[in-house]
């Protein structure tokens, strides 16, 4: 087969862009440490929620020094806890899911997105730093009232968070 | 070439009942592409604010439509008349029983007309249907069952198609034991190929589950397993989408620009490797998924990255192609060539400008598919704003200028006006750079898609590339000239339908510079190439799904039906049918039992 030295160049410079672009997800991946959303989480019954150690009450709790943990539950339509409340300056790892149908959490502005799919539990792992607010959407379409779904996390400094008694609810 | 000879056959000429079938199939494509435009236009002035006309919960009647419209009528039926025509000419011999081949259409037509149906009924409240699920229908969001109903006689369609050009190959191949398949018809086999495979996971996923559950058999699904399903064809079917638009751009395009195809063997290579690798990537769509572990989007992501490969090459060879009918031409220098080009010519200059903005939308995929990358922008409209660019222009600005080359081939009619058609093809593209230019943007603010109002009461986007909106008005402006752009292409058809037939229209396809003979004989051995498809397949999504049904059950965690008011009908309907029903439930129940 006949392949044109311009195409032969062309063809190793393709392979070349391939993998660059996959050892730049590699080296995020073992380098910087960004992780996937994956199956760490064991699945829960989406019908009874209420009945799961998790989810039953949606909250933000520590865990260690700077280190929390947020359980939050997506619905038709919004988010539980309302706001959520995490301190500044700290590790909160986010735990998502759905009592209903599939939402997306979405914290605007930033990189920290996922599904939250019913019976399947997200996992995400942000920091924090200065108080501030952010705007939380539902970014996948989930009923007719879609475009009302909205929430909020405050990031409010430690000693606020820990004047509200450390739970956002 | 205008310098066709008077005795020269046009298409219509040689195969008048093949090509009755090709303008059928092209007007229902046309009809759904108004539809579709209609909708989009409600759409796109709806999410800018600039004008409401319907509720916002009706927003998502009209989303499923456009989405539906386009990218499964609109796409489609051209698919399948740009194919009927290719393997009829390439293969210089009529479709085995025309009768077939009316009954593969008459079935896409009415499966499409059913599932419209469904999604239309959802606009009137006194009708108890529904279909508000979008083109991806994730359930437990759940359509009426004339949606799911409708689709499989879509599909089924399709696959009958499939079946009638492999067989009328067969007969070409005892009549020409020793030839290579002709190019397109090489294009049409690997494509349908791929066709198959894809399309077996979401017929699974809608026979086995959705339609039994929307009609009350099963009270719940596993949403992760038909998401996956769904997506395991979601992302072949956009090279399903694509490859009509690549076979004119290798073989019709260099004849308009009045050269020949560059490289034969390189187009073959390009198609296998879309058999090979266009679905074991489907996971991509799925990186931010729970209950998929992280090795399996890996592996999703390398072969997606691969899939470049072929696109890549296309870029190449289609660019090689047109320089060398340019020097044919007379055109000299580094770039020179490029004023010796038909640019006058619509259907010159629509695939050319299809062909730069799939460029654009090639290097926007790359974010999408980059693994890591993928989080700042998934599900914002960024996405949209990435496939507007590749199947809303790639594609359908192809097909439209497509149409006007190919269109007079088809009915001895002349084009009633170039001049219109240039116009239309470049406003196209000039539409679709402002709207998908600020959706990239609005994306990269956060900016959510897939939603009638996205401006929020709790907080403010940042800004940058101007506020979102500046954006918003330049999606408004963008979306109104793709409008007004497929208004006059649809015109200007109609217009073409009411000329004349003359003769003197054909304008035969020259062959590759580099023909078939120096592709080596394994390309075409298609076996082959479905065998190590098949195991790339298994090797993908075989753990996957497996892990998935293992971990939720094969219909799902505590899983209920939404919108709620569905179950007590089919509560009502299942008890109806109970006697007659009881012991088909029965039985899948206990397969059901049998394979947890």
């Amino acid at each position: 087969m006949h392949i044109h030295a311009y195409e032969k160049l062309w063809l190793a410079l393709s392979i070349v862009l391939i993998l660059a672009l996959i050892g730049t997800v590699t080296y995020g991946a073992v380098g910087p440490g960004v992780a996937m959303v994956a199956d760490s989480q064991s699945t829960v019954d989406a019908a009874a929620l209420d009945e799961d150690e998790r989810f039953s009450e949606p909250r933000v709790e520590q865990v260690g020094e700077n280190e929390y943990e947020a359980y939050i539950v997506a619905y038709q339509f919004g988010f539980e806890p309302s706001p959520i409340v995490v301190p500044a300056n700290s590790t909160v790892t986010l735990h998502v899911t759905s009592r209903d149908v599939i939402h997306g959490f979405e914290v605007v502005g930033t990189s920290a997105n996922t599904m939250a799919v019913p019976g399947e539990v997200s996992e995400i792992t942000v920091e924090t730093e200065e108080p501030t607010e952010y705007g939380l959407v539902c970014n996948e379409y989930c009923g007719a009232g879609h475009h009302v779904m909205e929430g909020k996390i405050n990031v409010v400094s430690q000693s606020e968070f820990e004047s509200r008694g450390g739970d956002s609810e | 070439m205008s310098t066709a000879i008077e005795s020269e056959q046009t298409f219509v000429d040689k195969f008048p009942d093949e090509a009755r079938v090709v303008r059928a199939a092209f007007l229902s494509s046309f009809f759904a592409l108004l539809l579709g435009a209609i909708f989009g236009i409600i759409q796109t002035l709806h999410r800018t604010d600039v004008a409401r006309i319907i509720p916002s919960t009706d927003y998502y009647t009209v989303l499923t439509a456009h989405g539906v419209f386009m990218v499964i009528s609109f796409t489609i039926f051209f698919l399948v008349g740009l194919f009927t025509w290719a393997l009829t000419r390439s293969l210089d011999r009529p479709l085995l029983n025309i009768k077939i081949t009316w009954t593969w259409y008459g079935l896409m037509a009415t499966g499409m007309t059913l599932t419209g149906i469904s999604i239309l009924a959802g606009f009137v409240d006194s009708i108890d249907m529904s279909a508000d699920v979008l083109y991806t229908f994730y359930a437990p969001l759940q359509a009426h069952p004339l949606f799911y109903a409708g689709l499989t006689v879509f599909i089924v369609g399709t696959w009958i198609a499939g079946a009638d050009w492999f067989r009328t190959f067969l007969a070409w191949r005892r009549e020409h034991p020793d030839e290579r398949i002709p190019l397109q018809t090489f294009m049409v086999l690997t494509t349908m190929t791929m066709w198959y495979i894809a399309s077996s996971a979401v017929a699974a996923s809608v026979l086995l589950f959705l339609l039994p559950w929307s009609l009350g058999f099963i009270d719940q699904v596993n949403p992760t397993l038909t998401r996956t399903l769904f997506w395991f064809f979601g992302h072949p079917v956009v090279y399903f989408w694509l490859m009509p638009a690549y076979m004119l751009w290798y073989t019709v395009l260099p004849k308009i620009a009045g050269g020949r195809l560059f490289s034969d063997p390189l187009a073959r290579v390009v198609f296998v490797l879309f058999v090979l690798l266009s679905t074991p990537v489907g996971i991509h769509h799925q990186y931010l998924d729970p209950g998929i572990a992280e090795g399996f989007k890996f592996i999703s992501m390398t072969n997606t990255m691969f899939l470049l490969l072929p696109s890549l090459l296309t870029a190449f060879t289609v660019v090689a192609s047109v320089e060398y009918g340019a020097r044919q031409r007379g055109g000299t220098g580094l770039l020179g060539w490029l004023t010796n080009l038909p640019w006058r010519k619509p259907e010159f200059t629509g695939m050319m400008l299809a062909g730069l903005m799939f460029a654009a939308g090639g290097f926007s995929g790359m974010v999408n598919a980059g693994m890591n990358i993928n989080y700042l922008i998934h599900n914002t409209l960024w996405v949209p704003g990435h496939f507007h660019l590749t199947v809303g222009t790639a594609v359908a600005l192809t097909m439209m200028a497509g149409t006007y080359w190919i269109w007079p081939q088809i009915s001895n009619k002349p084009i009633y006006s170039s001049q219109i058609g240039l116009f239309q093809v470049v406003l196209w593209f000039i539409g679709m750079a402002l709207m998908s230019n600020a959706m990239h943007a609005q994306g990269l603010l956060g900016v959510p898609r897939r939603t009638a109002e996205p401006e929020y009461s709790g907080f403010d986007y940042p800004t940058m590339f101007g506020g979102f909106e500046e954006l918003n008005i330049q999606i408004a402006i963008g979306g109104t000239l793709l409008f007004v752009s497929t208004i006059l292409f649809l015109g200007n058809l109609v217009l073409t339908m009411g000329n004349p037939k003359v003769s003197g229209l054909a304008e035969p396809l020259p062959s590759p510079v580099s023909g078939a003979e120096d592709a080596p004989q394994v390309l075409d051995n298609l076996r082959l190439w479905v065998g190590i498809a098949l195991t790339l397949v298994v090797l993908a999504y075989a753990l996957p799904i497996a892990a998935i049904i293992n971990r939720g059950g094969l219909l799902g965690p505590g899983v209920g039906t939404y919108p709620v008011w569905l179950a007590p009908l089919f509560d009502a309907l299942a008890d109806a049918a109970a006697p007659l029903f009881g012991a088909v439930a029965d039985l899948s129940a206990s397969v059901v039992e049998v394979v947890r």
